[in-house]
Order: structure tokens, then C-alpha cells, then sequence
């Protein structure tokens, strides 16, 4: 987590949000709805058992998914240990152990 | 004279057809099952005993209907009255049509219809001095009792709530054939006997009898036309029973019978669907008992209780979200008067909806040159300590452990001290049991570094799985047990205060584990316990469980509103759990505070040895360890 703390210079990318990849962020809107209540707080990722021992960061993810850059986040979802905490920290309520499930469904199923 | 006539073929014919299918039903099945599980079957109709233990179990679960009577005692007699009282009669019909025929063999069909055959006019009107009138007493008898079962299923039928069920299951054409032929026969054969007694003047019982002699009275002609009419109508709805039978719910009677025998055989349900699995579905009544005790009613989920969701499977149609709109809190697998494994019969469906998807956890490797993942490897101890990711949430329990331990002396590591690797059980509730047995290997990996004797747990998720799926040869504890033990063995005593708890089982621990009794002991020592009317293998899931993941907030909120309305009824000082996702999840809406044991334990220590718990000492310290690392 350290390594990601505070600023670093990011490489050059630009995003279309026309031409990217935006199934799975609709599979996920539509078998778990309660994402839409995510206002990006970032506790999950803090209290993520995961997160301790890599970057793993389902805020960061959640992010990828809404702009349609699923590339990686079809290895790095695997890392998951579905231990729950994330669900239990969360203050809008949203379901995430259902929102990895669905991310990996939606994975198997789109491609 | 030859006891033959036209009538009994539609029964005769039914008969051998239901034989023949239930026959053909068993022998696919155990024909299907896996390798290992024939073995055992082979070894088990080659032991008596065992052969005995299931005959035994047959005769009070299929026909006293023992476990139907603990849920519900009125469902329990009706049931009883219809499976006891047909098997005696089938018993004692025939071995009163012995006493006429004087021969060994006789045709099926002829103890069945025995008055129509015989019409002993030797037999006078109640008589219960001689052999034959003793019979005709007791197939009288025993007739009145399966037709009292018949009134009962009636009203049920109508009033369900009569019989405390607020719900039932709704009907399938078949289930309404069959169900429709099957309270026809006893009134039928009422009517068929009592005809015939009253048509000849004599040979009835203390109730055929006289209901012949009115019925003799009442039809203005006397014909045995009459007679015949109601023997064909008996053999008729004998003959659509059978033929229904394999075809709707009523091939659970069966199946349940062979499930009774496959369990006493030592078959169990395996991680995959098999063949015992297609028997438990099959061995499913739809009684709907399960709907009734589910707690998800109260979050307003009403397609996804066992009932429905076994219907599915046996339909080979389970919609995906069904497998997973479960809390797999077992209270429905519990009340089960079939006692069908719901619970593994739902995460075998999760495991063949995820088996496509892969898992990545390398991260847990150990680096190149160190023993484990961690910077430095675990302490030695006698205990190994492992608190479970959830107890991350909830420091104090971490907290008071700690305290508990360094008080009695016990020389412990913290096995997920720093950072925790998740027991893998989360996993398995979402079905993913191959990547689950890899995060079992890294923590067995893990525990053996430690070279501990004991390891003890502060959660009851972590403690189930470490029991069926670990495999390490050392004393897995719930850390109620141990303290337990340290108090047992003197290495603790308390100062309690006497409070008044209720104490909430988890689900895991209770009905998952069955440990119910340490928790309780333990209390014992430092509070009063008071009753809650739910408890033990009855008691709620506190709405939090890991198994559900179809469930919003909203409706897990209203679950624990439900469980927290049963535990303050009798209005404790203080709320008790074992689980540290219990007392997360109730501590958001309950009034009184909700403490884990240990911590209740942690506080009701001599004040003179520890510190108190305003001011802390020593333990501070560990307590601000624990919430940087945490």
C-alpha cells in the first residue's frame, strides 16, 4: 500500500470512453445494483486482508471497471480471499463480496 | 371357490407397476453412486447391525414420525395415523386373511379385499372373545385411526395456520391426483366394508357395522350392484395412487427409505452432485417445514427456501441467484423432518455455477529464502492464536484474548498478528473450494512453523474449517473452549459481577460446530444467564452471514432486527456472542452492548492481577499494537 501513498507521476494515457469496454460495468450495475451506492471512500481497500499483502485495490478497480479498462483487472480480481471485511466496513452498505462474484462472473461470461 | 373378481385388477395392476418403478428408482441409484460410496453400500447390507440401525430408523422416522412429532406434535399424529395405521393394517390384513385361507401364499390382492371374499357371519357385533372377532376389532380400529389422520389433513388443508405453519407449498398436477386417490382409499374402503357388512347382516366390526346397517338403510334399493360399485371405486383410487405415486411428491415415502439406509451405510454428501444427492432431493417431502423457520421471510425473500430451491434442482432448473440467496445458517437442514443436507445440497450448486473461474493468490508465497510469506516467522508457543479476519473488525476481542492468555500464563504466538490470511471457509460459501485449498495450505504451512499443540480461534468460521478441512494433526479449539479449559484447570478465576446475558449462538459454532455447551459453562462462571426463547439448534442467524450474497443491507438490517427483538426479551444487562461477525453485525442496532465472551471473560478477571478495564495498564499497550497493525 505504501508504495501507492501520496503522488508519483503517472505515464501518458488518454481514455474513450466511446470505444472502451464498458460490458462489464454493465453486467455489474445490473446483478448487483447496490455498487451505484459507492461514493469512493476507500475503506474497503483499507481494511482489505488482500491489500496488505499487494496493491490489491477495489476502489482503484471499481474506477477501471466504470471507464471501461478491464484489461487487467480480469488477473488481478483473482486475488480476492473473500474474507468479507470490506462488506462489513463499507458505509453505503454495498454488497461487495456479491460485487467481486459478479465482476468474475462477468468475466467468465463476456470474455 | 376362487377368490378372484374383476375389480381387483386396477389395484393388482397398480401394484406391480409401483413395485416395479420404485424397484427401478433404488437400483439406478445405487447403481449411480461414486465408487467409494458402492463400497460402502456393499459393506453395509453385509453388516446386521447396521441393516438393524436403519430398519430401526425407518420404522420411527417413516412410520412414528418421531422427528415430526419434536417440530410439530398435530403433524406428527397425522402423519403417524396415516403411515403406522395403513402399515398395520397391510400387517394385521394379512395375517387375518391367513387365518381364512389357512394357506401361506395367498394373492396380494386378497388380504385387501378380504370382506368382500369372506363374510364370516360366525362374527357377531363386537365380539372380542375369539380370534377372528379380535381382528375384526383391530382392522376396525386401525381404520378409525388412519381416517382420524385424513380429518386432520383435511382441516390442514384448509387452516394451515391451525397447525402453526404459516406457509406451505403449493401443488403440482400430479401431487393433486395423487393426493386426491390417496384420501379417497380409507373412506372407499370404509364405505366398501360397511356396505357389505350391513348387505349380508353380519361380519362387521364396532364400526363397519353399524354404518352399514344405516348405509343398508338409506340407499332405497338393495342391490349388491351397490356393493360392487364401491369395490370397484376402492380398487380405482388404490390402482391411481400407485400409478401416480413415482410421479409426484409422494415417491419421497421411498426414497426416504433408501436415504435412511445410504446414511446408516455411511454415505455421505460429497463436495459434487451425485447420486445421494439426487436421493436427498427426491427424499423431499415439500412439507415446507423449512419455509416456516427461514429467516429470510423477514427480509421479504420468498422464492429461495430450501423447498423451492431443492424443487429447482430436482426440475434441473435452479436459477442462479437462488443458489446464492442463502444465509447457509442451517436452521432449515435442522428442522428437516427428512433431514436433508441443505446446506451442502446449496453449495454443491454454488460450486458448479463458479468451477470456471480461476484464482491468483501467489502473492502468498514465501519469498525467496524465508519460510513463509511474513517478514518474520511466527513465534514458537505452546498455542497458536489465530483470530480470524473478522476479529480485525473488532480489536477488543483481539484485545482481551491477549489479556486472557498472558494472565493464565500461556505462552502463545499471534498467528495472524500482523497480517492474516483468510481461513478459506468465505471461499468455500461462494463455492470456490479449489482456491479455498490453496489458502488452506498457505495457514497449514503456517500453523506448523509454530510447533503449537493448540490452536485456538476467535472465530467460529475459521473454526469450522479448521476442523472438516484442515487435516493438521494438533487441538483445534473455539476460544470458549479453551478458556473453558483454563478455568477448569485453575489457571483463571473470575470476580464476576453477575450480570444478567443472553447469550446468541453463532451459526457455525452452534449448529456448525456443535459446540453449544462451552459458551454457556463459561458464562456460568461470571454472569446469569438468562433464556432465549430461540437457542441452541434453534437460534437465529444475526443477519451478517458470510453464506448470503444476494441479500441488500436493507434486508440483512430487518434479519438482525428480527434476532435482536428474540435475544432482549428478557431484558439482559448484556448482549453474548462467540463471533466476532455476530457482534459486528448486531452491535449496529442493538440498545445494550454486545460483548464477546472473552471479553465479558477479560473483564470479570481479579481487578488485583489485571488491570481494570477503565484503566488499563499493561494490555494498553498491546491494544495500540494491535490497532496499528490493524
Amino acid at each position: 500500500m505504501a508504495k501507492n501513498f501520496g503522488y508519483k507521476i503517472l505515464p501518458g494515457e488518454s481514455i474513450d470512453f466511446d470505444r472502451n469496454d464498458k460490458l462489464i460495468a454493465r453486467y455489474l450495475v445490473e446483478h448487483e445494483p447496490s455498487i451505484n451506492l459507492c461514493i469512493g471512500c476507500g475503506s474497503c481497500t483499507a481494511t482489505c486482508s488482500t491489500g496488505h499483502f499487494t496493491d490489491f485495490n477495489i476502489r482503484r478497480m471499481h474506477t477501471f471497471i466504470l471507464r471501461g479498462e478491464t484489461k487487467h483487472i480480469k488477473k488481478e480480481i483473482q486475488k480476492c480471499m473473500f474474507c468479507g471485511k470490506c462488506q462489513l466496513v463499507c458505509p453505503r452498505g454495498v454488497n461487495l463480496r456479491n460485487v467481486i462474484l459478479t465482476i468474475n462472473r462477468a468475466i467468465e461470461h463476456l470474455g | 371357490m376362487i377368490n378372484f373378481n374383476l375389480f381387483v385388477l386396477p389395484f393388482f395392476l397398480g401394484l406391480i407397476y409401483v413395485v416395479i418403478a420404485i424397484g427401478k428408482s433404488w437400483y439406478r441409484w445405487v447403481r449411480k453412486l461414486p465408487a467409494i460410496d458402492k463400497v460402502r453400500f456393499i459393506s453395509g447390507i453385509r453388516s446386521p447391525g447396521q441393516i438393524f440401525g436403519a430398519l430401526k430408523e425407518v420404522f420411527l422416522e417413516g412410520l412414528i414420525h418421531r422427528r415430526m412429532w419434536k417440530q410439530n406434535p398435530l403433524l406428527g399424529y397425522m402423519h403417524m395415523s396415516f403411515a403406522l395405521g395403513w402399515f398395520l393394517l397391510i400387517v394385521f390384513g394379512n395375517i387375518e386373511s391367513r387365518f381364512y385361507s389357512g394357506t401361506h401364499l395367498n394373492a396380494p390382492y386378497y388380504p385387501i379385499f378380504l370382506k368382500f371374499f369372506i363374510h364370516d357371519r360366525l362374527v357377531i357385533f363386537f365380539e372380542v372373545f375369539s380370534v377372528p372377532g379380535i381382528f375384526r376389532f383391530l382392522m376396525d380400529f386401525l381404520l378409525l385411526f388412519v381416517l382420524s389422520g385424513l380429518v386432520l389433513a383435511l382441516i390442514k388443508r384448509q387452516k394451515s395456520n391451525w397447525f402453526g405453519m404459516k406457509r406451505t407449498t403449493a401443488f403440482q398436477l400430479t401431487d393433486i391426483v395423487s393426493l386426491g386417490s390417496l384420501w379417497l382409499i380409507f373412506p372407499m374402503r370404509l364405505l366398501a366394508e360397511s356396505y357389505t357388512a350391513g348387505y349380508y347382516g353380519s361380519g362387521g366390526g364396532f364400526l363397519t357395522q353399524p354404518l352399514g346397517n344405516l348405509l343398508v338403510w338409506i340407499v332405497p334399493f338393495r342391490d349388491d350392484f351397490v356393493a360392487y360399485g364401491l369395490w370397484w371405486g376402492y380398487s380405482l383410487v388404490l390402482g391411481i395412487f400407485f400409478i401416480t405415486l413415482p410421479y409426484s411428491r409422494y415417491m419421497h415415502i421411498p426414497t426416504e427409505i433408501l436415504l435412511i439406509f445410504f446414511r446408516h451405510f455411511g454415505i455421505q454428501p460429497g463436495k459434487w452432485y451425485s447420486s445421494f444427492s439426487d436421493v436427498e432431493v427426491q427424499a423431499c417431502s415439500r412439507c415446507g417445514v423449512c419455509i416456516d423457520v427461514c429467516q429470510l421471510n423477514e427480509a421479504g425473500i420468498h422464492d429461495s427456501q430450501a423447498v423451492y430451491f431443492i424443487r429447482g434442482v430436482r426440475d434441473k432448473y435452479v436459477p442462479e441467484e437462488i443458489s446464492r440467496k442463502c444465509l447457509v445458517c442451517g436452521r432449515c437442514q435442522e428442522a428437516c423432518p427428512v433431514g436433508i443436507s441443505t446446506d451442502s445440497l446449496r453449495l454443491i450448486k454454488r460450486r458448479e455455477l463458479v468451477s470456471g473461474q480461476a484464482s491468483d493468490f501467489s502473492y502468498l508465497a514465501p519469498r525467496p529464502g524465508a519460510a513463509s510469506r511474513f517478514d518474520e516467522p511466527p513465534r514458537q508457543g505452546e498455542v497458536a492464536y489465530f483470530a480470524g479476519c473478522m476479529s480485525h473488525l473488532t480489536p477488543s476481542i483481539i484485545r482481551a484474548m491477549k489479556g486472557i492468555m498472558e494472565h493464565a500464563g500461556v505462552s502463545f504466538t499471534h498467528l495472524d498478528a500482523d497480517k492474516s490470511i483468510c481461513c478459506g471457509r468465505p471461499l468455500k460459501l461462494a463455492g470456490k473450494d479449489r482456491q479455498a485449498n490453496e489458502l488452506i495450505e498457505f495457514n497449514k504451512k503456517l500453523i506448523r512453523l509454530t510447533g503449537a499443540k493448540t490452536l485456538v480461534t476467535s472465530c467460529p468460521i475459521c473454526y469450522r474449517v479448521f476442523r472438516e478441512e484442515y487435516n493438521i494433526p494438533i487441538r483445534i479449539q473455539h476460544h470458549t473452549q479453551f478458556i473453558l479449559d483454563l478455568v477448569k484447570t485453575g489457571k483463571i478465576s473470575f470476580e464476576g459481577d453477575y450480570k444478567k446475558v443472553a447469550y446468541h449462538d453463532p451459526c457455525d459454532l452452534g449448529r456448525g460446530s456443535g459446540v453449544y455447551e462451552a459458551p454457556r459453562d463459561l458464562i456460568g462462571h461470571f454472569a446469569i444467564s438468562v433464556p432465549v426463547s430461540q437457542e441452541a439448534n434453534k437460534a437465529l442467524c444475526c443477519g451478517g452471514s458470510l453464506g448470503m450474497f444476494e441479500a441488500s443491507q436493507g434486508q440483512r438490517n430487518t434479519m438482525t432486527a428480527g434476532v435482536l427483538n428474540i435475544l432482549l426479551q428478557a431484558q439482559p444487562d448484556v448482549l453474548a456472542t462467540a463471533c466476532p461477525l455476530c457482534k459486528k453485525t448486531l452491535e449496529k442496532q442493538s440498545p445494550v452492548a454486545v460483548k464477546d465472551i472473552a471479553e465479558l471473560v477479560y473483564e470479570s478477571l481479579p481487578k488485583t492481577v489485571c488491570c481494570s478495564v477503565s484503566g488499563q495498564s499493561h494490555p494498553a499497550k498491546s491494544y495500540e499494537d494491535e490497532l496499528i497493525s490493524v
